[in-house]
């Protein structure tokens, strides 16, 4: 499964639900989501904390319009929007937390 | 691969629609297939063509109209979502008494069914909201 998180940990829980109740595969960052993976951030210890259950991916042209890009946690793989049909395509299933 | 699009949210909002576009070009651009794109709730607001967006500004809507000329796309939105924000086809107008549609190029109003059958036709179904 891709888990699909488009709101920063800031704003709402969506993050938090996935790291909870999700079985184990990807989570894809994007849009607002892409906070989370900034190093020094509430989400990047949450995503720690989740202990390598999830493989992370963040979306940089996100990373970028945000001015974060130079700012991303360790052990998270950036991707563009190829990459990101490419996370669709590889998994059978995505959910987007909304 | 077959590829479906959700998109659940107005444009100029936070950023699905713009998110939605991007990957649906990548889609494209990677030679996969998209059987439909499915416009929902506030959604449907991608689809009015009296949007009058600044010059230097993205226009979202044409955006998508010329998208689906360009690909053939299957761009539908949903009938009751947009009867009640008032995105107007010729048909919901005589239907419902309205003087003016509104609904643009490349759009086409239909039921959830549709949604439905984008799910089970689809190899892959991507939601995009807020």
């Amino acid at each position: 499964m891709l888990n699909i998180i488009n709101k920063s940990p800031l704003d709402r829980g969506s993050l938090d639900t996935c790291l909870q109740s999700a079985d184990a595969g990807a989570i894809l960052l994007i849009e607002d989501g892409v906070y989370a993976a900034t190093k020094g951030s509430a989400g990047e210890a949450k995503l720690k904390a989740a202990g390598g259950k999830f493989k992370i991916y963040a979306l940089g042209p996100d990373l970028e319009a945000r001015g974060i890009a130079d700012r991303v946690m360790d052990g998270v793989t950036l991707v563009d929007y190829g990459g990101f049909v490419d996370l669709v395509a590889e998994h059978k299933t995505s959910q987007s937390w909304l | 691969m077959k590829f479906s699009i959700l998109i659940n949210e107005g444009p100029y909002t936070h950023q699905a629609s713009d998110s939605a576009y991007q990957f649906a070009k990548s889609v494209l651009a990677k030679g996969h297939e998209i059987f439909r794109i499915f416009f929902y709730h506030d959604g449907v607001n991608n689809a009015t063509r009296l949007t009058t967006p600044p010059q230097d500004d993205r226009n979202i809507v044409n955006r998508w109209s010329k998208l689906a000329e360009e690909h053939k796309l299957d761009m539908v939105v949903c009938v009751a979502a947009a009867q009640r924000r008032g995105i107007v086809d010729e048909g919901e107008a005589k239907r419902n008494g309205k003087d003016a549609t509104n609904l643009a190029p490349g759009f086409r109003i239909s039921g959830l069914g549709q949604l439905i059958e984008a799910g089970i036709q689809a190899d892959r179904m991507v939601t995009f909201g807020d």
